[in-house]
C-alpha cells in the first residue's frame, strides 16, 4: 500500500472563467506535515476546501486517506479533522459541552466517546479546567481544546488553519509538541499559514501563488535554493536616501528598508561587498556595515511569489 | 461646532440610507403600507354583518321583517335555516353575528293589535360589534315596529300622530359628522408610522456604527458629540417629514379624511414630535450598541404605547385613573390630539396650547438627554 | 534630543478585575517605528486605545504629539491618526465617499485634500478603483484605502492596530514600505503586532505579555541581550535529536521544527562541536549543527521565563 496519505494529481478549479487553482500536483505521506503559503486568493484555501471535499475539483484526481474526493466526498470528510483560525468553539459551553457538541457531531461512537474525551481534556492540559466556560480561558488552552475537537474522531488526515494566530509562544510551542506527536502516530497535517515562524515546524512547505505551485520542500531546502543571489545587509545613515542611490546601482537587484538597515539582493556577492560601500560613499553615505546574511523564509517567499495585487 | 463636519456626518448617513436596502423600505414603502392596512383594515365600525333567520312563522309579515335587515347596511341577511339547532351552530362557528328567531304567531299576533317578541341571538366574542349589532338590530325592529303600528292605526282609522312618540332627539355629529371611524384613525396611522420609522431609524444608527466596528474610529477622530448626534439625526428628520406628508396627503386624497386646519399648524406639531421620536430612537441607540437589541426596544417602546395609549384605538377617558395617568406620559399622546384637531376640528395654534407645550416641554427633556447620552470613549 | 512624540508612563487599565495593562511605561521619539509586540491578551489593543484617547487609564498617563491623552483627548485626536483592529471603513460608501469623509471630519482643505488623496492612491495602485464600494476591495486593498484615509490629514502619530493580521507575506512588505516612507517624512509610527517576526522592523520595540512590559530596546539589542545562543541542527529524524540531545550539558532547550531541532544551548561556539560529536555517538543522522541568530520568538520565551512567569 502506498505511503501517500493525500494525492493530488493535475487539480484544476475554474469558478466561470476564472482559474483559481491551475494544475497542482503534490504527495503528502503518512505522518508528515505539509504547511501552505500563499497571499490571500491564491487559491490555498481552494485547494484545501477540495481535499476536504467541501468543492468539487473541475478536473485532475485527488485521493484522500485512499478515497477519491469527487465519488466518495462523505467518508473522505468523515476521515478529516478541521481546526478552523479562532477556533469556533462555543464560548458560552463548557470544554466538556464542547467535546460533547463536537463528537456528536463527527458521529463519535458512544461507546468509544468518554474516553476520547479524557484523553482529550489530558492532551490539552485542561484537567481541572474541563468545567470552565471557553469564554473565560486563555488563547493557549483554547487552543489545544480546539484541536481536542477535532480529532475526536481520529482522523487520519488533520487540517489547521492559521492555528496559532495570536496565540502566544510558549503555548505555541507546545501545541506544536501535540501535532508532531500526532504525526508521528500517523495523522496527515496540513496547516495553512502566513505566519513564517510557524512556517518552520512543517516538514515540507508548499508555495501557491495565482493558482500555481511555485516550489516544494523543506524548509531548509527552501532557504539554500537559489534566490537568484545573495541577501545583504548594509547599515548605513540616512537610509531613506542610501535606498535610493542603491536602488539606482548597476548590479543591484533590490534594496528595501528592514527596520534599522537595508536588505539588499545582489547576484555577486563579492563585487557588490566590495563596491556598494563606495557607491553610497559617492553621495556622502557612509556605511557602518555590510555583510551577507541567510535569508529568512520571508525572503525566498517575496521571491517566489509575485507581487499581491 | 464644525459646520463642515455635522455636514459630512448627514451626508454620510444619506448614502447609508440610500444604499441600505431595509432603511429605504423602512422610510418609503412602510409608511405606505400602514396607511393601507390600517386606513382599510382598521376600523371600528360594523357593517354587512351576515345575519341568519329561523322564521318560524313564515308570512308576509315576517318576510317583510327580514327584508328590512336585508336593506340595512348594516346587515347582510346570509342565509334563513330550518332549526333551532342550525342558527346556535351558524353563532358557534362564526358564520353569523346576529340570528334572528321569529316565532310562527308573528303576524297573527301583530294583526291582532298584540305584542311580539323576535328574539336575537349576537355573537359577543367582539363586545365592540355585538353592542353595535345589537343597537343597529333595534333601531331596524323598532322602525318595522313603528311603521306595523302606523299601519294598524290607519286601519283602525286613527290619526298617524298617535303612533308618534312624545319626544324626539336632535343629534348633530360635530367634527365627524359621517361618525367615519376612518377619519380618526388615519391620522393615528400618521402619528404610529411617524413613531415607527423615526425611532427605527435613528435607533440603528449609532448600533450600527458600533457593530461594524466604525464607531471606534470615529471617536478617535476630532469630530464631537454633538455634531454626530445632530449629523446623523438631521438627514432622519427630514425622512420623517417627508413621510408625514406622505402619509397626510395619501389620507387626504386616497381615504377623503377631511383636513380642516392649516399646514403650519401641523408642520409645528410634526416638527416638535419628531424631535421626540427621533431623540428617544438615538438615546436608545446610543443605550444598545447592537442593531437587533436597539431596534427591538425602539419598537417596544414607541409602538406599544402609541398604540394602546394615545388615544388612537382606544379613548384615554374611559381608561381607569391609573391608566390615563401613564397616558400623560406618551408623547403620543399629545401630537394625536393636536392631529386630529387640525384634521377635523381645524383647529389653530392657540386652541392646542395645552397640547402643544407639552410636546415643546417634552422635545426639551429629549434633546438634553440625548447630547449628554452620547460619550466619546470605548469605556 | 527633541521631544518625544509619545511618552507613556504607569499606564493601567481594568476591565472586570483583569488587568489588561499593568503600569506601562515607553517613549517613541518623533520619526521612527516603534513597536507594540507580543501575543492576545498581552495588552496592545488596550495601549493604543488609551493612546488614542479613545479609552481611559484607570492609572498613569501618556503625552502624544505634545497632548496629554487624559486632560486634553481631543486635542490629540487632531494630530494623530488611529487605524483600529479590522476596518475602519464604511463598507456601503466607495473609496472617494469614504477619503472625503475623512477629509472633512479632519478639516482638510479640498485642493490639500484632492492632492493628498491622488498621491496616496497612486501609490498604493488603488487609483482605479475610486469609485469602487469600499467593501467590494479585497482585504489588502481595504488595509491601504484605511492607511489612505488615515494619512489624508498630516498626522504627527499614527496609531495602528495589528495591521498587518491575516496579510500574506507580501503584502506585508508593501505595508511596510509605506511605514518607512512615512517615517522618512516625520511621521511617528506606533504599529502592534503578534507576529514576532514583525519585531525585527521596528526601530525600537515593546515586549508585551499579559499586560506588563517585558523589555523595550531595539531589535538588535534584543536579541544580543538574550541569555544563550541558538543551534540549528537539520535532520531528517529529530525525535531522535532530540531524544540524544535533551540531557546533554549547556542545553536548555530543544524544539522539534520542520525539518530538525532547534536548540537553546548557554555557549554557541563551545557546544557545537559537542553536540556533533553526541549524535555522532548515538548513530543519528544529521546534515548540519550550526549557531544561528536568535529569532524573536526565542528572545521573547527567553524573556518571559527570565521574568518568572509561566504560560498557560
Amino acid at each position: 500500500m502506498s505511503d501517500a496519505a493525500v494525492v493530488v494529481e493535475d487539480l484544476v478549479k475554474r469558478f466561470g472563467t476564472f482559474t483559481a487553482v491551475d494544475r497542482v500536483s503534490f504527495d503528502a505521506r503518512r505522518g508528515e506535515v505539509l504547511g501552505f503559503l500563499g497571499p490571500n486568493g491564491a487559491g490555498k484555501s481552494t485547494i484545501i476546501r477540495i481535499l476536504c471535499a467541501l468543492l468539487r475539483p473541475t478536473s485532475g484526481r485527488v485521493r484522500v486517506a485512499g478515497l477519491d474526493v469527487t465519488r466518495a466526498p462523505e467518508a473522505v470528510r468523515a476521515r478529516i479533522g478541521y481546526m478552523s483560525q479562532r477556533f469556533s468553539l462555543y464560548d458560552d459551553l463548557t470544554a466538556i459541552e464542547n467535546l460533547r457538541l463536537f463528537g456528536g457531531l463527527y458521529a463519535v461512537p458512544a461507546g468509544d466517546l468518554d474516553a476520547r474525551i479524557r484523553w482529550a481534556v489530558e492532551m490539552g492540559g485542561l484537567s481541572g479546567r474541563e468545567h470552565e466556560l471557553v469564554g473565560t480561558l486563555a488563547g493557549g488552552w483554547k487552543q489545544r481544546l480546539a484541536l481536542g475537537c477535532a480529532v475526536l474522531h481520529r482522523p487520519p488526515i488533520l487540517f489547521l488553519d492559521e492555528p496559532t494566530s495570536g496565540v502566544d509562544p510558549l503555548s505555541r510551542r507546545q501545541f506544536w509538541d501535540l501535532i508532531h506527536h500526532m504525526a508521528a502516530s500517523g495523522v496527515t497535517v496540513f496547516v495553512s499559514t502566513h505566519y513564517m515562524d510557524e512556517a518552520e515546524y512543517c516538514n515540507r512547505l508548499a508555495l501557491i501563488d495565482r493558482g500555481r505551485l511555485v516550489a516544494l520542500g523543506t524548509p531548509g531546502e527552501l532557504r539554500s535554493a537559489p534566490l537568484g543571489g545573495t541577501l545583504l545587509l548594509v547599515e548605513c545613515e540616512r537610509l531613506g536616501e542610501a535606498l535610493a542611490v542603491l536602488a539606482q546601482t548597476p548590479g543591484v537587484r533590490e534594496a528595501a528598508v528592514f527596520g534599522d538597515a537595508l536588505h539588499v539582493m545582489v547576484p555577486d556577492a563579492e563585487t557588490a561587498l566590495r563596491e556598494l560601500p563606495g557607491a553610497l560613499a559617492a553621495h556622502g553615505l557612509r556605511c557602518e556595515r555590510i555583510e551577507a546574511i541567510a535569508p529568512t523564509l520571508e525572503d525566498v517567499f517575496v521571491h517566489r511569489v509575485g507581487t499581491a495585487p | 461646532m464644525s459646520w463642515r463636519r455635522t455636514v459630512a456626518i448627514a451626508r454620510k448617513e444619506l448614502i447609508h440610507v440610500r444604499r441600505d436596502p431595509r432603511s429605504l423600505l423602512i422610510a418609503l414603502l412602510l409608511p405606505i403600507m400602514q396607511m393601507i392596512l390600517l386606513g382599510y383594515g382598521a376600523t371600528l365600525d360594523a357593517k354587512h354583518l351576515a345575519v341568519y333567520a329561523f322564521d318560524r312563522d313564515g308570512s308576509q309579515t315576517s318576510q317583510a321583517l327580514l327584508k328590512r335587515f336585508q336593506a340595512s347596511p348594516y346587515f347582510d341577511l346570509v342565509r334563513t335555516v330550518e332549526g333551532y339547532a342550525d342558527l346556535t351552530a351558524a353563532v358557534d362557528a362564526g358564520r353569523a353575528k346576529l340570528g334572528l328567531v321569529v316565532s310562527p304567531d308573528f303576524s297573527r299576533r301583530l294583526a291582532e293589535g298584540g305584542t311580539v317578541t323576535v328574539q336575537a341571538i349576537v355573537d359577543a366574542t367582539d363586545d365592540n360589534t355585538a353592542n353595535l349589532a345589537m343597537g343597529y338590530a333595534e333601531a331596524v325592529i323598532g322602525g318595522f315596529s313603528q311603521d306595523v303600528q302606523l299601519a294598524w292605526l290607519r286601519r283602525q282609522g286613527l290619526p298617524d300622530r298617535a303612533a308618534a312618540p312624545p319626544i324626539s332627539v336632535e343629534t348633530r355629529t360635530w367634527y365627524n359628522e359621517d361618525l367615519e371611524s376612518r377619519n380618526f384613525i388615519v391620522p393615528g396611522v400618521v402619528a404610529l408610522v411617524m413613531a415607527l420609522v423615526g425611532a427605527l431609524l435613528s435607533s440603528l444608527t449609532i448600533a450600527r456604527e458600533w457593530e461594524r466596528g466604525t464607531m471606534e474610529q470615529l471617536v478617535s477622530t476630532p469630530v464631537t458629540a454633538r455634531e454626530i448626534m445632530i449629523g446623523k439625526l438631521v438627514p432622519y428628520f427630514v425622512i420623517g417629514l417627508v413621510d408625514a406628508a406622505l402619509c397626510v396627503g395619501f389620507g387626504i386624497g386616497w381615504f377623503g379624511v377631511p383636513f380642516r386646519g392649516t399646514v403650519g399648524t401641523l408642520l409645528v406639531a410634526t416638527a416638535l414630535y419628531l424631535v421626540v421620536v427621533l431623540g428617544i430612537g438615538f438615546v436608545i441607540s446610543v443605550a444598545i450598541p447592537n442593531q437587533l437589541g436597539a431596534s427591538s426596544i425602539a419598537i417596544l417602546v414607541t409602538l406599544l404605547p402609541t398604540n394602546m395609549l394615545s388615544g388612537f384605538a382606544f379613548p384615554i377617558d374611559q381608561m381607569p385613573a391609573p391608566i390615563r395617568a401613564v397616558s400623560y406620559v406618551v408623547w403620543a399622546r399629545y401630537y394625536l390630539t393636536i392631529l386630529k384637531a387640525v384634521f377635523l376640528k381645524g383647529s389653530g395654534l392657540a386652541a392646542l396650547g395645552g397640547p402643544l407645550l407639552a410636546m415643546v416641554a417634552y422635545a426639551a427633556v429629549v434633546g438634553t438627554v440625548a447630547t449628554r447620552a452620547f460619550r466619546k470613549t470605548l469605556d | 534630543m527633541a521631544d518625544p512624540a509619545v511618552a507613556a508612563g504607569g499606564l493601567t487599565k481594568r476591565f472586570a478585575g483583569t488587568l489588561a495593562v499593568d503600569r506601562l511605561g515607553f517613549t517613541a521619539a518623533t520619526g521612527e517605528v516603534f513597536g507594540l509586540v507580543g501575543p492576545d491578551g498581552a495588552g496592545k489593543t488596550t495601549t493604543l486605545r488609551m493612546l488614542a484617547g479613545v479609552m481611559t487609564p484607570d492609572a498613569g498617563s501618556a503625552t502624544v504629539a505634545g497632548h496629554d491623552v487624559v486632560r486634553d483627548p481631543e486635542a490629540v485626536k487632531s494630530r494623530i491618526s488611529y487605524m483600529p483592529q479590522g476596518f475602519g471603513l464604511y463598507e456601503d460608501l466607495t473609496v472617494d465617499e469614504n477619503i472625503r469623509f475623512y477629509a472633512d471630519v479632519f478639516g482638510v482643505a479640498r485642493a490639500a485634500r484632492d492632492e493628498r488623496a491622488e498621491r496616496l492612491l497612486a501609490a498604493s495602485g488603488m487609483a482605479r478603483f475610486r469609485d469602487r464600494l469600499a467593501g467590494q476591495l479585497s482585504g489588502g486593498m481595504k488595509k491601504k484605502l484605511g492607511l489612505t484615509c488615515a494619512l489624508i490629514h498630516t498626522p504627527r502619530v499614527l496609531l495602528l492596530d495589528e495591521p498587518t493580521t491575516g496579510v500574506d507575506p507580501v503584502s506585508r512588505r508593501d505595508f511596510w514600505r509605506i511605514l518607512y516612507d512615512l517615517v522618512a517624512e516625520g511621521v511617528t509610527v506606533v504599529v502592534s503586532t503578534a507576529y514576532l517576526d514583525e519585531a525585527e522592523r521596528c526601530h525600537h520595540l515593546a515586549l508585551l505579555h499579559e499586560g506588563r512590559l517585558l523589555h523595550c530596546d531595539t531589535p538588535a539589542r534584543l536579541k544580543a541581550g538574550m541569555p544563550g545562543a541558538v543551534v540549528r541542527v537539520t535532520s531528517p529524524a529529530p525525535d531522535a535529536v532530540r531524544d540524544a540531545l535533551r540531557q546533554a550539558p549547556g542545553v536548555t532547550s530543544a524544539l522539534v521544527v520542520g525539518d530538525g531541532v532547534h536548540l537553546v544551548v548557554d555557549d554557541a561556539a563551545r557546544r557545537v562541536p559537542e553536540v556533533r560529536a553526541r549524535l555522532a555517538a548515538a548513530a543519528v543522522p544529521c546534515a548540519e549543527v550550526a549557531a544561528v541568530a536568535p529569532t524573536f520568538e526565542d528572545v521573547f520565551v527567553a524573556a518571559v521565563a527570565t521574568s518568572g512567569e509561566a504560560g498557560p
